[in-house]
Order: C-alpha cells, then structure tokens, then sequence
C-alpha cells in the first residue's frame, strides 16, 4: 500500500428526491507518472491511482479512468441524482493493487 | 532605485532554466486514443464545454472542468504530454448534469481536448490551448 | 530565433506591459468558508514607500485564487490533517503527544499573528518553530523537528489555521527593535550575482510580470503556503531561501539569525492582513 493514501469526500447531509447534488472528491496520493528518475538516474516506477468510481445504492454514478497526467492527490468534482434515501460508496484503485474505500449516507425527505 | 531592468531580465531568462524540454507527443499516440474511444467516427464541435484557464500559473496543478448535458462518456486528452491520454469518464445512470472539474498536468503551453461519446452515439469535441510558462524552477 | 533570444525578446514585452493577458483578478474578495479576509489594507506606518498592502493572493489568477475559498479543494488542508494526526502522536521519552497537554489546537488561535516575538526566558526572538521544538525537546522527551520539513510545517499549519482571518500584529518594538532594524536592512540590502534586494522585486515592482510570475509584495501572512509549484506546504524560510537562489544569492541558513530578523520585518510589514494559512500560491 502507497504511503499516505487519504480518500475524502464532501457530500451534502440532505437533499430532496430528485435533486441534483454536488459531489467532491480527493484522495491524498504522490501520483508518480513513471517518468521521473531519481538522483541515480533510475528511473522511479509508476504508481498513480487509475480508476475511481463512484455508486448509490449499487447503481452508478462515474467511474473514472486515470492516467498520470492527473495531479498529485486527484480531486473530482461531479454531480448525481439522489432517488431515495441511502449510501454513497466511493472506491479508488491503486496501481499497486490496494483499494480504497468510502462510504457517506445521505437523507432524502 | 526603481525598476532595475537588466536584473529582472537576468531572472526571467534564470527562470527558464529547466523548461521546454523538446519532446514531441507522438501524434500517432493522440489518434489511436482517439480512434479507441471513437471507433473511427466522425467527431462533430457544439455541446460540449471545456473550462480551462487561459495561462496556468503552474503546469503541475492546472484545474479544468468538461461539461456535456447529453454524454455518456468523455475522454480528456493533453496533446503536448509525454503520454496525451488524462482521463476518461463514464457516466452512470445517476450521474446528474455530464460534468466534472478535476486538475491535471500539463508539462507544456498545448492544447487539451475534450471528446464526448453522446447518448445518440455521436460524438463532439472542445479544444482550449493552455499557456504554460513557469516548467518547475524559480523561488 | 535562438532560445534565447526568444527568452530575452519574451521578457522585454513582459517586463514593458506588452504582456496581453491580465492574469489576476485584483479587485476578487478573499471569502474563506464564509470567512472573509483582509486582503487589502493601509501600510503599517512604519512603511515609507508603500501606502497599501496586499496579501499574495491578490496577485494570484482566478483559479489559483478560487483554491483557497473552500477547504476541500484547498490542498493544504492535507497537510492540515497529517498535521493533526502528529498532533496526537505519543513521542519521546516522556511518552507524551502535543495533545497531552494541548489537547485542543484552538488554544493557540491569535499566537500565528504575534510570531515571530521575545521569548523571555529563552532571551531570544521565537518563531512558531521554536515553540513547536521547545516542547519536542523540553516536554516529551524528543527529537526536535527539521525546519521546513513536512512534519514542522504541518503542525505550524495546524497552530496557524487557529488563527485565520486575524490581523497580522507583530510587535517591532521593545527588545526586538535591535532585530527589526538589521531584518529591515536584510530587506533592502542588495545580494548575489544580479546585485538585488528584496525591496527591487516585492516594494519597487510588485504587479509587473517577471515572465509568467505576477510579482507581489512578498508577505508573509500566507504561510505556511501549499505551492502549485512542489505541491507541499512552503514554511517562511524556505520561501525566503528560494527568492535569494533565484536572484543567485547565496541564501541565509534556514533558522538561522538573518531569516528569524527577516522574518520579523517581513511579518511586520504585513501587521493589518489576515493570517491565510494554510493558503494556496503559485
Ligand atoms: C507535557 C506537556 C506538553 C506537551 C507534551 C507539549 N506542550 Fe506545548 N506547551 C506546554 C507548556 C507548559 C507551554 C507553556 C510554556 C512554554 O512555552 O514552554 C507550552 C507552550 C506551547 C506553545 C506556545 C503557546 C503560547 O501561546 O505561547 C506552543 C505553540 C506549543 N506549546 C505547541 C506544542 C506542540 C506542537 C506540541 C507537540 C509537538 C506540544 N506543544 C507538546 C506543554 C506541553
Ligand atoms: C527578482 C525578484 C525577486 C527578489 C529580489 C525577491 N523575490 Fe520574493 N518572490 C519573487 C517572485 C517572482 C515570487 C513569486 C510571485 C509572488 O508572490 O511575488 C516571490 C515570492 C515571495 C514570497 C511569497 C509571497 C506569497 O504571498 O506567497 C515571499 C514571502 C518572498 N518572495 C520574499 C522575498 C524576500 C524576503 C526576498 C529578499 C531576500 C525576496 N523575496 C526577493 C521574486 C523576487
């Protein structure tokens, strides 16, 4: 597992049926692009983030590719439907195999 | 003393030191993204609107937005980079309005591009040239 | 065109306006999770040759502005929490975390904006980095801190939030005067092989462009700053460090006596901005 790794998101607590609700996400992580040596000219392996996704209640809202031209701690920001009440699950999969994972409920009145 | 010319030129020539590597983004690499994501078809210009800023302060963190009220997926492509792809995005069935801002790296002044895959299957395009001119050194 | 001449040619039309695109937008109001900052405001009286100041984020473009509005999108807040998770940390041989005796960081809201000041007991002049070290060493038992690594320039992120949106209200007067007077003349001392002071760039020329750079008065109130340009958080000093190498100079030593009475002048000419930290810059 990379060092550092920090999933965070910011969802709104409530929102009513239907509504079209603002999502933002970040994960801390270095991102390396495979094309950087370091000081003895090896060069230093690729290890980025290359997907995330983001589902309600087992339906999809994005899911994401990434290449390394994503900056370091990739940051999304996007919008979803919220039909009911329920859980937003958030996953980010590392090159190096670790998944990361989060969760946040939301209330629909 | 007031402005003091020659020593501001020293530092803006100083300040180069490190940029404009030459390397060419191997055009061959942007049309095979392409023609991936479109399977060869026509890409058409409208309804879609990629958000950049017109000089980025700095190429490691230049934050972009796409928006495209009718897509299903969009690929990100920066055709200056070693590597053009960025990121491809699908939407899902409770995805809202089709945008998303995220922040990407752009080692050159280039251009970036957005291509979106629409519902009907047709696919259109956004293309804004970013000014990159600070390439990593400098204070 | 060789490149340099390109180079050259680049910064003439730079340097003479030519430049086509205004990058900042000057007039923006700095609003902080609905917290608004004073980003503009009358010189501390002290300052003969400037009548306003302005916080570096002023001379920032809208969307390096716009990071610093949120705290979600504000990457300095990561470090924000790494800082608070040393925070909690048990060190040393008294087996004892910041958080034993400080368990709430919020008892240090207001000490961001009187730093750098007297110590007392120590007879010297402080920054928030001797703080931080007197207690690693004096009560838990352990290592100090490295100045400007990312574990001190975390913890002073986590202190200095505290403080955010305050006035800037460094002392000059009393026991420091002495060290006030040579940060002043460290100020506007030319240095290195392009023979320039601090003053040249960030009181002679603040606004122009130097290349893509929108050059601003070179306060402090920000700091530590998350940068575009290393993606960390930036302490007082290494900033400081960084503006001597650029101009060719060979830099004072991090911590060392010329940055501590630089970075009191400096402070103080920013008495009157809110303290930004953690804030974002180019
Ligand atoms: C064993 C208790 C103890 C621990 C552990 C401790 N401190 Fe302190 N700290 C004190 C005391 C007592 C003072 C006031 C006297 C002084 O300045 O030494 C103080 C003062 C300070 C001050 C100055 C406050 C002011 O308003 O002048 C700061 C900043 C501070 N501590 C930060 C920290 C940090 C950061 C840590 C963890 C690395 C830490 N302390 C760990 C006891 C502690
Ligand atoms: C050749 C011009 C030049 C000189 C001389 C210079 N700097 Fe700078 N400085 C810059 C540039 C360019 C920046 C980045 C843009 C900005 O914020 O002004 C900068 C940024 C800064 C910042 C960060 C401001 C912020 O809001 O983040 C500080 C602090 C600073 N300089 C202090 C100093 C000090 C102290 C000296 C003297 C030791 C000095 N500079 C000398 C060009 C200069």
């Amino acid at each position: 597992m990379a060092k550092g790794v920090k999933p965070r998101i910011k969802v709104p607590k409530q929102a009513s049926a239907g509504d079209m609700i603002t999502i933002k996400t970040l994960i801390s992580h270095k991102m390396e692009t495979g094309l950087r040596k370091d000081s003895d000219g090896n060069k230093i392996p690729r290890s980025i983030i290359n997907r995330f996704t983001c589902d309600f209640n087992g339906e999809n809202v994005v899911d994401v590719g990434l290449d390394p031209a994503i900056s370091v701690n990739p940051y999304f920001q996007f919008n979803a439907i919220v039909p009911e009440s329920g859980e937003f699950k958030f996953t980010w999969y590392d090159d190096d195999g670790s998944v990361y994972e989060k969760a946040k409920k939301i209330t629909v009145t | 003393m007031k402005i003091d010319r020659r020593g501001l030129l020293a530092v803006g020539g100083s300040l180069a030191c490190t940029t404009l590597v030459p390397f060419k983004a191997i055009a061959s690499e942007t049309d095979e993204a392409i023609a991936k994501f479109t399977g060869g078809a026509n890409i058409g210009t409208g309804g879609i609107t990629l958000t950049t800023p017109e000089i980025a302060e700095n190429g490691n963190t230049v934050p972009i937005s796409v928006e495209s009220g009718k897509a299903s997926s969009i690929i990100l492509l920066a055709l200056g980079n070693p590597n053009p792809n960025v990121a491809t995005i699908n939407f899902g069935p409770l995805s809202g309005s089709r945008m998303t801002s995220t922040r990407i790296r752009l080692r050159k002044t280039q251009e970036v591009v957005a291509i979106a895959k629409l519902e009907d299957g047709s696919f259109t395009k956004d293309v804004k040239t970013v000014k990159v001119t600070i390439g990593g050194c400098g204070g | 065109m060789s490149f340099f001449n390109k180079i050259f040619v680049g910064s003439v039309l730079l340097i003479l306006g030519f430049s086509t695109v205004s990058l900042a937008d000057e007039s923006a109001k700095l609003v902080v999770e609905g917290q608004p900052m004073i980003t503009r405001v009358k010189a501390p009286s002290h300052m003969e040759n400037v009548d306003e100041i302005r916080s570096g984020w002023t001379f920032r473009i809208k969307e390096t502005q716009s990071l610093q509005m949120d705290d979600f999108e504000n990457p300095g807040m990561i470090f924000v929490d790494k800082g608070l998770d040393l925070w909690n940390k048990v060190e040393g041989s008294k087996n004892k975390a910041c958080a034993s005796c400080h368990d709430d960081a919020s008892e240090f809201k207001g000490l961001r904006t009187v730093m750098p000041r007297w110590n007392e007991s120590a007879n010297a002049l402080w920054s928030l980095e001797d703080h931080v070290n007197n207690c690693r060493t004096e009560q838990m038992g352990a290592e100090p801190l490295k100045w400007g690594a990312a574990p001190m320039d975390s913890l002073i992120a986590v202190i200095s939030l505290q403080s955010r949106g305050m006035p800037m209200n460094v002392k000059i007067d009393g026991a420091v005067a002495p060290l006030w007077e040579i940060g002043k003349e460290l100020f506007y001392t030319r240095v290195g092989q392009l023979d320039m002071a601090c003053s040249n760039c960030h009181e002679d020329n603040y606004g122009i462009m130097i290349r893509a750079d929108h050059l601003s008065q070179g306060q402090i109130n920000g700091f530590p700053a998350y940068r575009l340009k290393n993606a960390k958080l930036n302490s007082i000093h290494a900033r400081f460090k960084g503006c001597m190498k650029n101009i060719r100079a060979t830099p004072y030593k991090v911590g060392g006596d010329e940055f501590r009475a630089l970075e009191l002048y400096v402070a103080s000419r920013g008495n009157g901005l809110s303290s930004e930290a953690p804030s974002v810059r180019n």
